[in-house]
Formats: C-alpha cells, sequence, structure tokens
C-alpha cells in the first residue's frame, strides 16, 4: 500500500451525454514515470485534472499521495506539482516574481523559498534570467520556468501534461532529460501525459495506452511491444518508389495483412501474421508491378503497438489536434457550462 | 490553513494582480482616461442653470407702432438691458417670424422671441400683448430651460412695467405698487450654503458608476481570462482555499475601482469645482460598501460563464441599465413607475442616493443609515449566493 502513489478506481468524467474519462482503474507506485499515451481527446488531461482536484470525478474514486481527491483537496495539493499543456505562468511578471508567488501560495517559510528558488534556477540554468519578465522569453525557457515553478515545494508526485508540446527539439531534449534526472535524483513519482511515442518509449517506466476514455494498454514499453510480437505479428516497412492505390489496396487485401499505413510518398508499413507474412507482402507488391527497394521486418515501435490495438493512428489525430487546438477547446469549455 | 494563511494568499494573489496591472501601460493609460472621459462628457455636455450663457436668440419685433410710440421697442430695450445684466443670451434681430423658424431651423439660433404685431395697439386698448417664445424642439433639454429662464425674465419684465405704471397713474410709492402687482415674494433655499450645479447632481452618480463598472468588469476578466489562460489551474492545484482566490481577485479589482473612484473626486473637485458638503472619508466608505453589496453579482457572473468573453457581454448588458435606472444622470423621482420599481432592486440606486447626500447635503451616519443597511443587506445575499456558485465553479 505505501508504495502506492496514485489509485484510482472506476473514474468517470461526463460532461453532459460526452463521456471523457470511462471508468478508469489503474495504479502508479512510487518512484515511477508513468505515462499516458493516447490521442488528443481521449481522456488523458482530463484524468490529470481529477488527479489533481481541478475537476471533480463524476463517479469512481481516486488517492492521490495517500489522500483522497474528493474529500482532502488540499490535503493532494500540497503533495503535487503541476505542469499542464496550458503554461502557468503570467507574462508581465519576471521569472522570480513568478516564482515567489507560487512558493507563497504552498506556504513555503520566506528563507527556504528563496534558496529552493535560487537552486531550482541554477538546476535549469536560468539564474540570469531571473528579473526578466516571462512574456520576453522564449517558448522553451518559460517552459524551464514553468517546471521548476511545479517543483518548488518538493512534490511527492509531478504531473506532467504534454509538457514539450510546441517545443523546439533542443527544448525537448532538455527538458525530456530534465524529467529524468527529477525522477533519478528525488524520487519523484511523474505522471506524464503525451502523444509523442518516442517520448514514451525514452522516459517511462510503465505506460498506459488510452483511447477514447479507456485503458486499451497497461504496461512496460517493451512489454507492450511484445503485444505485437508475441502475436505472431511482424511489421515490415517497405520502401517502394511507386505507390499506387490499388497496391495498396492489394496488400489490404491479403489474409494475412492487419493495417497498412502509407508513410510518405515511398514508404508503406504493413502489420502482417504469420511465418510468410514478408514473402505474401513481396509477392504481391511485385506482382502488382511495384518496384520494392527495400523491404526491412522491423522492431515494433509505440505506434504500431497503438495501431494494432486500436486500429488507428495517433499521428493523424495530432496533425489535427494541432490545427483544431482552438475549437476543440472552445467546444469543451461550452459542453461545461451545462 | 487557517484564516491567516488565507488572508495571506488572498493577498498574495491582489499584489499578483496589481503587479500585473502596474506593468500594462495601455491598461494604466485606460485606468486613467475612463473617468477622465466619463466627468468631461457627463459635466460640459450636459447643461446645468449657471451653465446657461450666451444663448443665441432670435428677435423678431413685429410691432405696428402709433404715431411715434412703439411700446414694442420699448420691450425691447428693457429686454437687452436685462439681459446685459445676465449675460444669457446673444439676442439677434431678424425681419420676420419665418426668419425666426428658419434660423432655428438651420441652426443659427436655439430660440426665439417674436413680439406680437398689435403689441403697441392691444397695450394702449387696455388688452394684454402678446410676446411669442419659440423653442427649438430637437433640443428638449435646451430649449425647456430656455422657456423657462424667458418666461421668468418676461414675466420680470412685465412687473416692473406694471409697477412702475402704477405708481406713475395713482401716485403710489413704488414699493407698495410692486406688493400690489406682485404680492408674494418667492425665495428658494437650499440646505447648504451656495449654489449647486447639475454637476453636483451627477459627479457623486459618476463616482459611484465608475467604481462599479471597474469592479463589474473587472472581476469575470480576471477570472475568465486566467481560466482561459490555464493559470488559473495553478492556483487551483495549490493548497489555496478557494475563497482566497476569489477575496484576492476582489481584493485587486476593488482597489482599481477605488483608484478611479478617487480620480473622479479629485477632477470633481479641481476641474469641475463641485465642493464636498460631507465628510470625504464617508465618501470612500460608501464607496467600498457599495463594492461589497455588488461583488457578489460579479462573482455570480463568472461563476456561470466559462469564457471571458460571454462573461464580458453579459456584465455589459447589465451595467448599462444599471447606469440609468440608478439615477446616476436622471433623478429617479422623475422616471415612470415601473422604472422607479425595477431601481429599488439595484444596490447601485442606494449607493449613489448615499453618495449624494453626503457630496451635495453634507449628510452624515445617521442620515444614509437606510441606505446603509439596504446595502449591506444586498451584499450579503449576493455574495452567500455568489460563493455557492464559484465553488461549485471551480470544480467543473
Amino acid at each position: 500500500m505505501n508504495d502506492v502513489a496514485i489509485k484510482a478506481t472506476n473514474l468517470v468524467k461526463k460532461f453532459g451525454d460526452f463521456v471523457a474519462v470511462d471508468h478508469l482503474s489503474f495504479e502508479v507506485n512510487k518512484g515511477e514515470i508513468f505515462g499516458f499515451l493516447g490521442p488528443n481527446g481521449a481522456g488523458k488531461t482530463t484524468t490529470i485534472r481529477m488527479l489533481c482536484t481541478l475537476s471533480s470525478p463524476t463517479e469512481g474514486s481516486a488517492t492521490v499521495a495517500g489522500f483522497d481527491v474528493a474529500h482532502q483537496g488540499n490535503k493532494v495539493r500540497e503533495h503535487i506539482g503541476l505542469v499542464s499543456e496550458k503554461m502557468i505562468m503570467y507574462d508581465r511578471l519576471t521569472a522570480q516574481e513568478n516564482l515567489r508567488l507560487f512558493g507563497e501560495l504552498f506556504d513555503i517559510p520566506r528563507n527556504a523559498l528563496r534558496e529552493r528558488i535560487g537552486e531550482l534556477l541554477r538546476v535549469v540554468n536560468m539564474e540570469k534570467w531571473a528579473d526578466q519578465q516571462i512574456g520576453t522569453f522564449s517558448t522553451g525557457m518559460k517552459q524551464r520556468i514553468n517546471v521548476i515553478r511545479a517543483l518548488l515545494n518538493e512534490p511527492e508526485i509531478l504531473f506532467l501534461d504534454e509538457p514539450t508540446l510546441g517545443l523546439d527539439p533542443q527544448s525537448t531534449n532538455e527538458i525530456r532529460d530534465f524529467t529524468r534526472s527529477i525522477n533519478d535524483d528525488a524520487g519523484t513519482t511523474i505522471i506524464l501525459t503525451t502523444h509523442a511515442m518516442t517520448e514514451a518509449d525514452m522516459l517511462c517506466d510503465r505506460i498506459s495506452i488510452i483511447d477514447y476514455g479507456k485503458i486499451v494498454a497497461l504496461d512496460t514499453p517493451s512489454n507492450l511491444k511484445k503485444v505485437i510480437t508475441g502475436a505472431d505479428t511482424s511489421v515490415i516497412e517497405l520502401d517502394v518508389p511507386n505507390i499506387t492505390p490499388t497496391l495498396v489496396s492489394n496488400i489490404q487485401s491479403m489474409s494475412c495483412t492487419q493495417t497498412v499505413t502509407v508513410e510518405d510518398e515511398t514508404h508503406i508499413r504493413v502489420h502482417a501474421t504469420g511465418d510468410e507474412a514478408c514473402d505474401n507482402v513481396i509477392d504481391t507488391v511485385r506482382s502488382g508491378a511495384g518496384q520494392i527497394r527495400s523491404i526491412h521486418n522491423v522492431e515494433p515501435t509505440l505506434e504500431d503497438v497503438f495501431l494494432y490495438l486500436t486500429g488507428h493512428v495517433v499521428r493523424e489525430q495530432v496533425a489535427d489536434k494541432v490545427t483544431t487546438q482552438e475549437g476543440r477547446h472552445g467546444r469543451r469549455a461550452r459542453s461545461r457550462i451545462r | 490553513m487557517g484564516a491567516r494563511s488565507g488572508i495571506r494568499h488572498a493577498l498574495w494573489i491582489a499584489w499578483k494582480d496589481l503587479l500585473d496591472l502596474s506593468r500594462n501601460r495601455m491598461g494604466l493609460v485606460m485606468l486613467i482616461l475612463m473617468p477622465l472621459f466619463m466627468m468631461g462628457m457627463v459635466g460640459y455636455i450636459f447643461p446645468s442653470n449657471s451653465g446657461m450663457s450666451h444663448v443665441p436668440v432670435a428677435l423678431a419685433n413685429l410691432d405696428a407702432a402709433q404715431g411715434n410710440t412703439s411700446l414694442g421697442t420699448q420691450f425691447v430695450a428693457q429686454l437687452e438691458a436685462l439681459n446685459n445684466k445676465t449675460g444669457m443670451m446673444d439676442l439677434s434681430t431678424v425681419g420676420s417670424a419665418a426668419d425666426v423658424k428658419s434660423n432655428i431651423q438651420n441652426g443659427q439660433q436655439s430660440a426665439g422671441i417674436i413680439i406680437g404685431s398689435n403689441f403697441t395697439s392691444n397695450l394702449k386698448t387696455g388688452k394684454q400683448a402678446d410676446v411669442t417664445i419659440v423653442v427649438d424642439e430637437s433640443n428638449p433639454q435646451m430649449s425647456s430651460l430656455i422657456q423657462t429662464q424667458l418666461t421668468q425674465a418676461i414675466g420680470l419684465m412685465g412687473t416692473q412695467t406694471a409697477t412702475y405704471g402704477l405708481n406713475q397713474t395713482y401716485k403710489t410709492p413704488l414699493n407698495y405698487s410692486l406688493a400690489q402687482v406682485a404680492p408674494y415674494n418667492v425665495q428658494t433655499t437650499g440646505i447648504v450654503p451656495g449654489q449647486t450645479s447639475y454637476f453636483e447632481f451627477v459627479a457623486p452618480g459618476i463616482m459611484g458608476m465608475v467604481v462599479m463598472m471597474s469592479l463589474m468588469t473587472g472581476l469575470p476578466h480576471a477570472i475568465s481570462y486566467e481560466r482561459e489562460m490555464g493559470t488559473l489551474d495553478g492556483m487551483l492545484a495549490a493548497p489555496v482555499h478557494r475563497m482566497s482566490i476569489l477575496g484576492g481577485k476582489v481584493i485587486a479589482q476593488t482597489t482599481r475601482g477605488m483608484m478611479q473612484g478617487i480620480m473622479v473626486l479629485i477632477l470633481s473637485i479641481v476641474l469641475f469645482g463641485v465642493v464636498i458638503q460631507g465628510s470625504i472619508a464617508l465618501i470612500l466608505g460608501i464607496l467600498l460598501l457599495g463594492v461589497f453589496s455588488l461583488v457578489g453579482l460579479g462573482i455570480l457572473i463568472t461563476s456561470f460563464t466559462s469564457t471571458e468573453e460571454t462573461a464580458t457581454m453579459i456584465m455589459m448588458t447589465l451595467t448599462f441599465p444599471m447606469m440609468f435606472l440608478s439615477g446616476v444622470f436622471f433623478p429617479i423621482s422623475q422616471m415612470p413607475q415601473f422604472m422607479q420599481v425595477i431601481a429599488q432592486f439595484l444596490p447601485l440606486t442606494y449607493t449613489i442616493s448615499a453618495l449624494r447626500q453626503v457630496v451635495v447635503l453634507g449628510a452624515g451616519v445617521p442620515e444614509i443609515s437606510r441606505d446603509i443597511i439596504i446595502l449591506f443587506g444586498f451584499g450579503i445575499v449576493l455574495l452567500s449566493a455568489a460563493l455557492l456558485a464559484f465553488e461549485r465553479a471551480m470544480k467543473r
């Protein structure tokens, strides 16, 4: 029991008729990095919000750091840190002022707070920007301050909701390394939501794949990949310079084929079962006058796992998310009023 | 999580909001400009009695003289003599009644005086002589003012003429003649010395209104904006009582509103010569009480709307009628019955009435105790409802 940081039992959240989170039950162990992986709208953020006491569950219960989210909200809040999708920073305040405000809200004694702020700023190499207004920072710099803001109270559990969304590759790497070190150094339990498969793969001890408000799988990354290999399914990547729709549908109609994904103009990724899967695919492409420049039987990625389990690709929806983010939020917000 | 840390959190949140405001240059400029515009507009646009001077008036003397006596000309001379003393009008002579009309139509003149063609003959044969005042109906406020002033002036001239006539005919002393012609000497006196202007009436109203508007638009903005930006989550995910967040916002917005109210107070004294009869501390106290009475409404609306846009829209829809119905510009007693009924349910009505009594009449706490009690009542009822709604809204 003492090893459990979070325990959720049949969590449900409805917005009107829309079921955002559908009977989630899971446990997060102390000290682990636990990932929620899934497309936008899958219910990741809603789950996090319930665990952070920002939203009350429609049904079910959860304990965070041993306290009930519904009845011991303040106790829960004392033990958590939150980095949400939107930055919790005030643009017209300096980095130092932002940190001081939140430190005071956590009732950290003044001297201890001053030291803590200095220390955290040093860790993320931001000391010389301490007295600059946040509004003048780049997104990457802001996010560094945003993350250390969530660490002011030395939380037992840190929630990171899409911490690298919209960051440049360098900042993304910095934040990922930092996340790793928070977990290593302080033993902080981290709940990470992401739609980036590689990020989840790199960081998480265990991942729960979530789609339409339900957990479809929950395991370590390597075990998740075994779902595919264990089911005698191969992931085959072909480089075909002359892909045609007929070719794709021919592969699709093969009995051994599960899914076909056209990755770009020349690459096709096929999930197929059986020992002859690779041969069969080659035959089909050849007979359809397709040239095969190369063919690999590749190690499954989490993306393949997601596709295998849900039958659809995360990436498409991610692209959709970036363009329609505003609309989605608007709709969500409105449905909340009712 | 005692009350002390709750208050401390509220103060930190207020500090944050005010610091943010102080660095928002555009916001600061608006903060100062808004009351300035309000004061300027209302102070100069609305005419006041003392402010009526040099009104352009067309004068048509149609009187047909009898021999070499024209009583019409005498009347004009008398009117001009009176006008020279008061400087009320700029008289310009025109030839006909049609000219008077067309001059008013094309906006050259604001009113006209026509001396009838039988003026001399009527007077000579013991009849009343006709003087017509022509008013500009497109400006009802001005025309009613001119009508009153001119009627008064011409009446005064009549009294003078009659008094002089009695004195000449019956050799009665002038004093006695005057008492015969006009037996009643009416005098008006207020309960504070000096002359009051419309501005003195309107200044307390604007003060109340500016503070309320600032709060009512500022509060939903402050909360909904943070909700949309996502920063509200940061405070909600910290061990901070919801009331502290709300309290911090209220403190910050009240400070902002009071700053504007004080600016109005200073402007009305310095620029518009308003004399404050009562105590300034009491005025500020009433303003704060007014804020207390309305803050619940602001929170209620914030709780029921999720975007800043809708919150602001609802606020505008509510504050606009409130501005007019609560007697900022016109006395409530002059409004139609149903409006007076509505006005009774607006806290702002009582704030403004109390402010007016203190500013204009120098009232103290006992004189406005009824308003104070009502404002407290509004505050407690609205606030209790609002806190319940807010608690629920934060959990959505």
